[in-house]
Order: C-alpha cells, then structure tokens, then sequence
C-alpha cells in the first residue's frame, strides 16, 4: 500500500521516497521535503490537521491533503 | 556628495534580518512602499567609515527565488533588474545558525546571480547551548563568500560585518551551481536563443512566470521559449533543489557539526503545553482576555486624556482667536477636532501591536496558526485570519494592513472583507449610548442586560464576519491554488527593542494613512454643518423666540440646532428620512449616520448638537444627551427612541461599512475599487435589511 506523510502517527518516523506530484507546492520541497529525506510528525492539531512535522532540521506545519501527497517508507526506530 | 553603496538584506523569514537591519541603521531608518503593491519597504542608512555611507535595504523574507506571495516576489523582481535604482552592489544573506542547511538554499541562488554575496550566521549566541561548531575558514572557501558570525542579541560580529560590507569588491561572485547540469539539453537550447544572457537568469524568468503570473519589470521575453509544460517545469525545479542540497550538505558535512544531545527539550516542552488539544485553546483564550483588557480597560486612560486636551485645545482656540470668526471655527471645530479623532485611537494601536508583535517574535502567533486552520477553514480562512480578526476589535485599518502575511489570495481577500464586521472600537461610544437609553437595567444571574446586550454585540460582529466569510467562499472564484505551510519557529525571548521600533513603525502607519482621510472628511463635515442656504440657517437667531426664563446658555444652544437643521448636512439628514423611517429613525439621526462616515464615534458628538446639549458641561454630557433623547417624540407624540428603533440603530452600527478610511486602505491592499465599493454596498444592505427586520419585527 502506498504509504504517506498523512498516515504517519504522533511521534512516527519515515524517509520520503517521493515528492514529484504537482500539486506539492514548491515552497515545501524547497524546505526539504526531497526524496531520501526524514520526516518526523511532532504533532497534531485536532482532527488531526494540520500536521507538525520536522524535516530537514526544519519545524513545519502542513495540511493534511497536501501531506497525503507526499509518500515515504516508514522507519521503525 | 560622498560614495553610497547599496546593500540589500535577504534571507528566510525569521532568521533575524529585520534585527540586523536595526543593528546596522539604528534608529536611521523609514519604511516606505513599493510601487504599486503593498509591502513595507524598509530602507535604512549605516555609516561606514571614511565617508562612505551603505544605503540598506530590509527585503521581506523569502525561503527561495521561487516566489509564492506577493512579498516574495518583491525580492526576485528586484535582483532581475539590474536597472532598479535599488539594485544591490552588494547582498547579505541573513542565516540562522540553527537552520543554516536550509537557509543557504537561497544563499546559492543569489550567489548564481553572480552577485557579491556576504553570509551573515546570526544568533550565534545560541551555538553553545545547541552544541553546534563550524569551520568557517572552509565554509568560506567552498561557498566562495566572506562570513559573519553575528549575534544581534549580543550585539557581536556588526562590527566585522561592516567591515566586510566596505571591502565588498574582493568578494568572489562565483557561483554555486552549474544552472545547465540540471537538464543539459534543454539548458543549451536555452543559451542558444539568448545568447547574450545569463541561462540561471532565463531559467528564473521563465519559472517565475509559471510559478506567479506576469514579472512585471522583465527585460527579457521568454514567452516564445516556453517549450516545456508546467509539469516539466516543476520536475526541473524539484531536480534543481535536489542538486543545491546535494552541493550544500557535501560542504556542511566537513564545516559543520552538530551534537544532536545538547539541543534543549525547550521547543517541545512548551509545544507540549501551547499546542495541547486543550490547554493550547484554554491559553490562547486568556491570552486573547488580557489583549482585549489592554485594548478597552487599559487604554483608556491616556484616551480619556487625549479627549480632554484636544476639547480644551479646540476651547483655547476660540477664546484666543474670538475675531478670527470661520478660520477660528474652522481650526477649532473642523481640524482640531478631526485631528483628536485620530490621535485618540493611538493609544488602541499601540497596544494591539505591542501585543501582536510579541506574540510573533516570540514564535507564538505560528502555533496560534497551527491551532485554528482548521476550524477558520471551514469558513473559507486561514490560521493567519485569526490575528486581522482580533486586531478588528481596536480598528479595522491595522486588521486589513495585518492580512498581509497570508499567501493564499483568495483567503486573504476574504479575510480583508470581513474584517469590518468584527465590532471596532469606533462603535463602543455609540452602543453605550444607544444601549443606555433603550436596553432596561435590570439583571439575570448576576449579569446585567447591558452589559449581555453590549456582549451579543460583539458576537454578532465575529458572528457575522465568520458568516459572510462562510458565504464569499462559496461564491468567490480564483485560479490560485490554496496552499499552506507554515514555519513553527523556535521560541525566543522577544527583543525589547524590535517590538518597540514595530509598535513605532505601524502606529505611524495608522496615524498618516487613515488620519488623513478622517481630517479630510472631518472638515467636510465641518463645511456642511456650517453652511446652509436660505435665511433660516443665516439668520438663525430671530427665528428663535426669546423667553424669559431661559439662560444664555440655552438659547445658544437652540440656535445651533436650529442652524444644524437648516444646514447643508440638516438637508441631507431630510432628504434621507424617507429610506430610514422604515428603521425607526427620524431625520435628526440620520445626520448622525451622515456624519458617521467620518468615523462612527462622531454620531454622539453630533447628537449633541442636534439635542442642542452642546455647551453642556463635559461630566454630564451624556447624561444629558440620554435624556434628551429619550423626551424626544414624532408630531404624533410616539417616542422617536424606543426598543424597536433602538435594536434597530444597533444592528445598523454593527453591521453597515461606515468608515471612509476602511475603504481606502481596502482599496490600497486589493488595488482595485471593485472590492471595497462590494464591501460598502453589501454591507450597507444587510445593516439596512437587519435593521428593517428588527425594527417592524418589535415595532
Ligand atoms: N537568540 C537570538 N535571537 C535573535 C537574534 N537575532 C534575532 N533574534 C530573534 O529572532 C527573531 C526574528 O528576528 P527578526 O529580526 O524579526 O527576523 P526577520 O523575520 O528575518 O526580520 C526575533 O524573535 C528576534 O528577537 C540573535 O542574534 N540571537
Ligand atoms: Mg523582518
């Protein structure tokens, strides 16, 4: 199964292994949302949006459908 | 006239430029706009030495030359036109020691553009604390740039930075990336078409298109080269960010270490408790309470002192100048009194933005952002609309300048369209009066019917704005795509002295672009109050039956009522009696409408005079005027101030777009008449509508 930013839970761990949809705006991959990358969710907002997420050694909020975009490998720690 | 060099301050938000702006100009410094758009310019002079005078530019922050919002497109359309008068002999890039991988994304991007670029690593002060060291010799080496290692806080490294900025010519302009490895065939074809340019140059115009509509000072003509889709386009610039963090991390990896150990929990800590589920909404709320407390309890010390200084300035005028006859009245009815309505809201500003500055620098405002997107999304807002919306409660001018930092177009336009819903501070005197004379003063459960009527009130404001919000989302169409990322800062200390220079800087703001307007039309009012046509309104006196029992006093106050009625602005007050008769009101209160366009809180003045109350000692006043109005009856005998007519005046303040200066500061931020003339007819409608209902509903 496909595998994203969105279906990480507090305090999980993955690595990104894409980030080309179009819809991503640039800005974030600008950031450091690039493949090969760790992400990190902190937090959460209620309902679980936006997400708080550190990538890159940066502290980002984002919401959820645009972290439903971006797919990862999770990593077990 | 000596040497100036010009030098532009760049970098990611937060990472301290405003700071270093501060450092280096000191209190040297003006905040201007850029032509045409609405972002602050902030421009400053710092004094090298021999002479030699830097001419220093504060550009908004910016993660990449990839412009997403209008500030960020300031700094890409500046660094594309060699011609501007501001170009830059010189770019600092102001970074943030902690978040140095990220922020020298951009440092390689101005260094592409070839030009001498100084690394400013600031808040130094926290290396320590962060177990972060660097080689900086190396740094320098493989970036092809001079560093400082500065710390604003501590006020170190502004010395070595001024000395980098004067020897600026020996700084290497090699670049980083090689632009044509990014996609070798379509990089060489470009060359090819524009041989005379620089590739890294074309490839940004022709992103910057596509990214951000039209670059408005282009030089080059790229549209015919547009062999590529948006798709492809996007796939470039993603290899593009890929290959800048490839090139930066094989150079951190050496000149860079981190202990992962010493970084303090402080960040989470606090997130733990600012952002929790429910005690994050508990302490914004009373954060919210304490701000609110500032705006109406606090701040009305020094208003109540304005008022009383500026009613005996204007005083001291008619008495010195007793012969000066319409200059006098002029200066002291017109100009000292439309100026005291602007200082008086000083104190308001002042507050509000001392809050809200503390509440950014401090990291705060980003987790308040985080904690209501979703709810004021709902409604077609954005996290960012909840700061605009409570800066609405002192005054609507610093909440439509306050939208500025929200990306989306479409959320931001509705933020600014709603914002005059939210019950501004103009409005208290004339709800207290109103609600005074109409609402009964008994109470329920210990809580007053007052001060529960002056409660639903401000409810109904938000209520409405959340509302019309809700509506305009449905009903507004825009090709913007929304999108949202915000940066959760680190919490600081706020800087004493930053949050004094924006308190400084905004009030100003306020104080010149609205006072204008409110001088303006106060002294148009003035002219219509003062003139009128016809022999009623110039020989006012013998219409006026003298009777014995009457002080001077109270005749001339009969005749200035007598004079107001046959005024130009008495005739307007008549001529509209026929629209707002069915809303309970007579023409006496619709010169108080009228004149409410100057600001809101005018009404009460201008009920004075109408109820010739107006020489009536300063304590009383009210009083009286609350009496007067309550005698006050049609022909017939009904009263003119009932339950019905007063719900009804209420909900025509509360909701009716009254302010002139709003207007125009919505024109000024959506360059374009269309949106405010929408705001006035609008929300005119509904107040007429609501009050129309209420009125025949309890009549
Ligand atoms: N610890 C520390 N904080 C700093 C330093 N310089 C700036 N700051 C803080 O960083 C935050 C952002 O600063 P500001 O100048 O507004 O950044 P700008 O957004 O880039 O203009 C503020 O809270 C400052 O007080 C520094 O040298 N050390
Ligand atoms: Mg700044």
């Amino acid at each position: 199964m496909r595998l994203t930013i969105a279906d990480l839970k507090k305090g999980e761990k993955g690595v990104i292994t894409d980030s080309s949809s179009e819809d991503i705006p640039l800005k974030l991959l600008e950031m450091g949302c690039l493949p090969g990358n760790e992400v990190r969710l902190l937090q959460l907002a209620p309902f679980a949006d936006p997400m708080y997420l550190n990538v890159n050694d940066s502290f980002l909020a984002i919401r959820k459908e645009t972290a439903s975009l971006i797919v990862i490998e999770k990593i077990d720690e | 006239m000596s040497k100036q060099l010009n030098v532009a301050l760049i970098g990611n938000p937060n990472t301290g430029k405003t700071s270093v702006f501060n450092a280096l100009t000191g209190l040297n410094q003006k905040v201007g706009n850029y032509p045409g758009i609405t972002v602050d310019k902030k421009q400053g002079i710092c004094k090298l030495s021999r002479g030699v005078k830097a001419h220093i530019l504060d550009l908004p922050g910016t993660y990449s030359l990839n412009a997403s919002s209008l500030d960020e497109n300031v700094v890409i359309e500046l660094l594309l036109n060699k011609n501007d008068k501001d170009y830059p002999d010189v770019a600092i890039i102001v970074s943030d020691v902690e978040n140095l991988k990220r922020n020298l994304l951009l440092f390689t991007q101005i260094k592409d553009l070839k030009i001498p670029t100084i690394l400013v690593i600031n808040m130094s002060d926290l290396m320590i604390r962060k177990g972060i060291t660097l080689d900086i010799k190396l740094l320098e080496e493989k970036f092809h740039t001079k560093i400082a290692l500065v710390s604003t806080r501590k006020n170190s490294g502004i010395t070595e930075l001024k000395q980098l900025i004067e020897s600026y010519k020996t700084i290497s302009t090699e670049s980083c990336l090689d632009t044509t490895s990014i996609d070798e065939d379509y990089f060489e074809s470009l060359q090819k078409a524009f041989p005379n340019q620089d590739v890294y140059k074309l490839w940004l115009v022709i992103t910057q298109d596509a990214n951000f509509g039209k670059i408005t000072r282009q030089e080059l003509d790229v549209s015919k080269f547009k062999t590529k889709s948006n798709q492809e386009l996007k796939r470039l610039q993603q290899k593009e960010a890929i290959k800048r963090y490839q090139f930066i991390n094989a150079i951190l990896k050496e000149g860079q270490t981190i202990d992962r150990s010493k970084a303090t929990g402080l960040r989470s800590k606090l997130d733990r408790l600012l952002i929790h589920k429910v005690w994050g909404y508990v302490i914004f709320f009373l954060i919210l309470l304490t701000i609110f407390q500032a705006i109406y309890d606090w701040a009305t010390f020094p208003m109540d002192l304005i008022d009383t200084t500026f009613a005996s300035l204007a005083g001291w005028v008619k008495d010195t100048f007793h012969g000066g006859g319409m200059v006098t009245d002029l200066v002291a009815e017109g100009i000292v009194s439309g100026i005291g309505g602007i200082v008086i809201f000083i104190p308001q500003i002042a507050f509000l933005f001392l809050f809200i500055s503390i509440l950014e620098e401090s990291g705060y405002m980003s987790r308040v952002v985080f904690l209501m997107d979703r709810v004021m999304r709902r409604f077609g807002l954005s996290g960012k609309s909840l700061v605009p919306l409570i800066s609405g409660t002192a005054c609507a001018i610093p909440a439509v300048m306050a939208t500025r930092n929200i990306e989306n177009w479409k959320e931001r336009l509705i933020t600014i369209l709603v914002v005059p819903f939210t019950t501004c501070s103009a409005r208290l005197p004339v709800y207290l009066i109103i609600i005074a004379l109409v609402i009964p003063e008994g109470s329920i459960i210990g809580l007053s019917y007052q001060a529960l009527t002056l409660m639903a009130l401000y409810l109904l404001g938000f209520g409405m704005a959340i509302f019309s919000a809700y509506i305009l989302d449905r009903i507004l169409k825009t090709k913007h795509k929304t999108f949202f990322v915000v940066e959760m800062p680190n919490y600081k200390l706020p800087l004493l002295k930053n949050v004094l220079i924006t308190v400084i800087e905004k009030t100003k703001t306020f104080v010149f672009e609205a006072g204008k307007i409110i001088l303006a039309i106060s002294i148009i009012l003035w002219v219509l109050a003062s003139y009128g046509p016809g022999d009623k309104f110039n020989n006012a006196e013998s219409y006026i039956e003298t009777t014995t029992h009457q002080t001077s006093y109270e005749r001339n106050d009969q005749i200035a009522a007598f004079k107001l009625e046959h005024s130009y602005i008495g005739i307007i007050g008549k001529t509209i009696e026929p629209l707002i008769k069915p809303l309970g009101y007579d023409w006496k209160v619709g010169i108080g409408l009228v004149a409410s366009f100057a600001a809101r809180e005018v009404f009460v003045g201008t009920l004075a005079t109408i109820y010739s109350v107006g020489s009536a000692s300063e304590g009383e006043n009210i009083d009286t005027i609350k009496t007067k109005m309550a005698n006050e009856t049609y022909a017939d005998g009904t009263k003119v101030f009932t339950l019905a007519s007063g719900i009804s005046l209420l909900l025509f303040y509360a909701f009716a777009m009254q302010c002139m200066s709003t207007l125009a500061i919505v024109k000024r931020e959506t360059k374009s008449w269309k949106w405010p003339i929408l705001q006035l007819i609008g929300m005119t409608a509904i107040a007429y509508i609501c009050a129309l209902i209420a009125f025949q509903f309890l009549k």
